[in-house]
């Protein structure tokens, strides 16, 4: 399943770092940072709960860019 | 400028009369390193307080603990000025990309601004504006002079001219009148109309056209990549760098050439080597180019699907066509009935009734030529035969329309044609009956496309065609085009495409331009799919990788061009932020750049690098 999803970020090298966190999160198979369209776009595992999953993403993506928002 | 940006702008303002007034004090020592620190918090605090952070969740190497570092380290060894101005012109610069990508952001939601924000339904004999997502289908509404045709639907009433610029780039207005088909996302200029709606609003081409645009760029490119793997490998290598500049000379000096380390010295010329190498100019300016370049091709009516498609489609050399739809208008008109034993009528009407299941033009043209309704009701048992055409009882009797080779396939003897067309041979009663030519016509800009492709650097021109040789050949002689294919089903075309995919070389890319359902699997197949006429068929859009708007085959060339002016732009920009950077770095490690010529090599090709990307979003003269 995907899912898109609003994002608030300053600058583009934060954005990759986003990708990078929320790819390595568990449950998510593939995630896609759009910068230029302030778009992140999570592709979940099969049976995985996105809120569940997309809270670790969150939680993650934090901690490598504080200044950073998802809109779930 | 937002809220978050006036904010930065304050600051930088402040901080630079601070440093102003600071210069022209007599003041030094304790005192000077004290007030140099309230312009250099003012500006800094938030990268310092980012850098810290940064550390805290190991996170170290990016550009907030660079400039954190190398400012910190100015100051300390009390070059008081260059540490606070490398914080200034830093911000500067990240407050100048910010501003050029939000710019860009709605310049570009600007261009494809055709969602439509309600719809107008009469209920008890007034107008009330709705959301257009509670219209359903069926539903009749009403579009007034100026207003957005917010849903695709029939006009049921009203005749009115229609700007279809914004879906197509096209700047000729279309006339439309009662029983006329409209799309969502057209401007009615004139006339007040009442649509019956066919389609939901997310069914809708206007939501469906949103929807590709908003998910573009999403998919990356070759160079996007590579960016972000070089940004990844490349902040760690440069302050190891910094560090063995900062320490390895100077025990070299004194250790084992006997002379005085100066160490100061060094740590300043790694400090400018943490400065120049800050990879935002590439970070930013890449994607920016890509998200302009598809930002701009999708205001000529050219929609592109990701970055890597305009990556491909600037190598293409050879472009492959489909004929009917794509180099013809696929609008054919019976030009004459032949050798037929049954009254030229009654012939067309046996074969509109046998083709009436039929979508495909042929069939449709030949029920133009009839002129009646047709009554299905008369038709059974049809048989439709792919590639040679259908066989059916119309009251009763077997009627088999189609090409030669429904003809031999059935046994019946048939009398070939001399004229240039499309030919439908015709047994009634398994007795040949005549048959009906129906030509098409070229489009009119077909001949310019292949001229405008050949100057834009296209090796081999190929037209694909189900249709006969005489039909193809003539056309392809007429159009210039180099290769011709006819008489193919379906399945041929991919194999044909596949035969031309392993014959050219690997960094040569091949391109096919289709436009029907049928073309489908050859889109995906090719290297990059280009469907015609989005406002035609869904499949074709949904396999296709780059869509044209409107029907213009002219617009192939134009969004090559688009797509090549966009690749060099982040070629350049490549190169030049690269080729700059390590220029510097070089003559900082040499101890030639000093802080401020590192501060040029950071924000000065980061601002340049933003320009040169925002050109590629202007392609009104490709």
């Amino acid at each position: 399943m995907k899912k898109t999803y609003k994002i608030e970020v300053d600058c583009a090298n934060c954005a990759n770092k986003m990708e990078e966190a929320a790819k390595k999160t568990a449950g998510v198979k593939n995630a896609t940072v759009n910068f230029m369209t302030l778009k992140m776009i999570v592709e979940f595992e099969e049976g995985q709960d996105p809120k569940a999953v997309m809270k670790d993403v969150l939680k993650n993506c934090k901690k490598v860019e504080d200044d950073c928002e998802i809109y779930l | 400028m937002n809220r978050k940006q006036k904010n930065v702008l304050m600051r930088i303002i402040i901080s630079a009369i601070c440093i102003v007034v600071l210069k022209l004090l007599p003041i030094e020592g304790y005192l000077e390193f004290g007030l140099f620190l309230i312009p250099y918090l003012i500006i800094g605090h938030d990268i310092l307080k980012k850098a810290f952070k940064g550390i805290r969740n190991r996170q170290v190497f990016d550009e907030n603990f660079l400039m954190a570092v190398a400012t910190i380290g100015a100051i300390l060894l009390g070059d008081y000025t260059e540490g606070v101005a490398v914080m200034l012109f830093y911000q500067v610069g990240e407050l100048f990309q910010s501003y050029a990508v939000g710019k860009s952001r709605r310049n570009i939601s600007d261009l494809m601004d055709i969602r439509p924000d309600y719809a107008n339904i009469e209920r008890d004999g007034k107008l009330e504006k709705v959301d257009p997502d509670e219209v359903e289908i069926g539903e009749i509404i009403v579009v007034q002079p100026g207003e957005k045709v917010p849903i695709d639907g029939i006009i049921i009433e009203g005749t009115t001219t229609l700007n279809t610029s914004a879906l197509t780039g096209e700047s000729l207005p279309r006339e439309a009148k009662a029983g006329d088909e409209v799309i969502s996302g057209c401007i009615n200029m004139s006339g007040v109309l009442r649509i019956q709606t066919t389609k939901e609003f997310g069914e809708s081409t206007v939501s469906k056209i949103l929807d590709l645009v908003e998910n573009s760029s999403s998919k990356k490119s070759r160079s996007e990549n590579f960016i972000t793997k070089f940004a990844r490998y490349y902040t760690p290598a440069v302050c190891y760098g910094a560090v063995a500049l900062a320490i390895l000379p100077p025990l070299v000096r004194m250790l084992f050439l006997g002379l005085t380390p100066e160490w100061s010295d060094w740590i300043l010329r790694a400090l400018t080597f943490l400065v120049i190498s800050c990879p935002c100019a590439l970070v930013i300016s890449i994607p920016l180019s890509f998200f302009a370049g598809i930002g701009g091709a999708s205001n000529a009516g050219v929609l592109v699907k990701g970055s890597n498609y305009l990556e491909t489609l600037a190598q293409t050399k050879y472009v492959v066509f489909d004929k009917t739809g794509t180099m013809t208008q696929g609008v054919f008109e019976v030009a004459g009935v032949h050798h037929n034993t049954v009254p030229e009528e009654k012939l067309l009407e046996y074969a509109a009734l046998a083709e009436s299941y039929s979508s495909h033009p042929i069939s449709k043209s030949l029920q133009k030529a009839y002129g009646k309704a047709i009554d299905q009701s008369r038709v059974t048992d049809v048989q439709e035969i792919s590639g040679n055409g259908v066989i059916a009882k119309v009251d009763g009797v077997e009627v088999a329309a189609g090409n030669p080779k429904l003809m031999k396939r059935i046994g019946v003897e048939f009398s070939d044609c001399h004229s240039v067309g499309t030919i439908v041979h015709l047994a009634v009663g398994g007795v040949y009956a005549g048959h009906i030519v129906i030509s098409d016509i070229l489009k009119p800009h077909a001949k310019e496309a292949i001229q405008a492709l050949k100057s834009a650097g296209v090796k081999k021109t190929v037209m694909l065609t189900g249709d006969t040789k005489k039909v193809a050949d003539q056309v392809a002689a007429e159009l210039g085009i180099q290769e011709v294919y006819s008489e193919l089903l379906p399945a041929d075309k991919v194999s044909i495409v596949e035969k031309l995919l392993a014959e050219k070389r690997e960094k040569e890319k091949l391109a096919f331009v289709g436009d029907g359902i049928n073309d489908a699997p050859v889109l995906s197949r090719a290297d990059i799919g280009i469907a015609m006429g989005a406002l035609g068929s869904d499949a074709a859009i949904e396999a296709a990788d780059i869509v044209l708007m409107d029907d213009d085959p002219l617009k192939i060339a134009k969004a090559i061009r688009i797509s090549r002016k966009c690749i060099r732009i982040v070629y350049e920009n490549i190169y030049f932020a690269i080729g700059i950077k390590v220029i510097c770095l070089v003559l900082g490690a040499l101890g030639i750049a000093n802080m401020w010529s590192a501060i040029f090599a950071d924000v000065g090709v980061m601002v340049i690098a933003v320009l040169n990307a925002i050109r590629t979003l202007y392609v009104k003269n490709l």
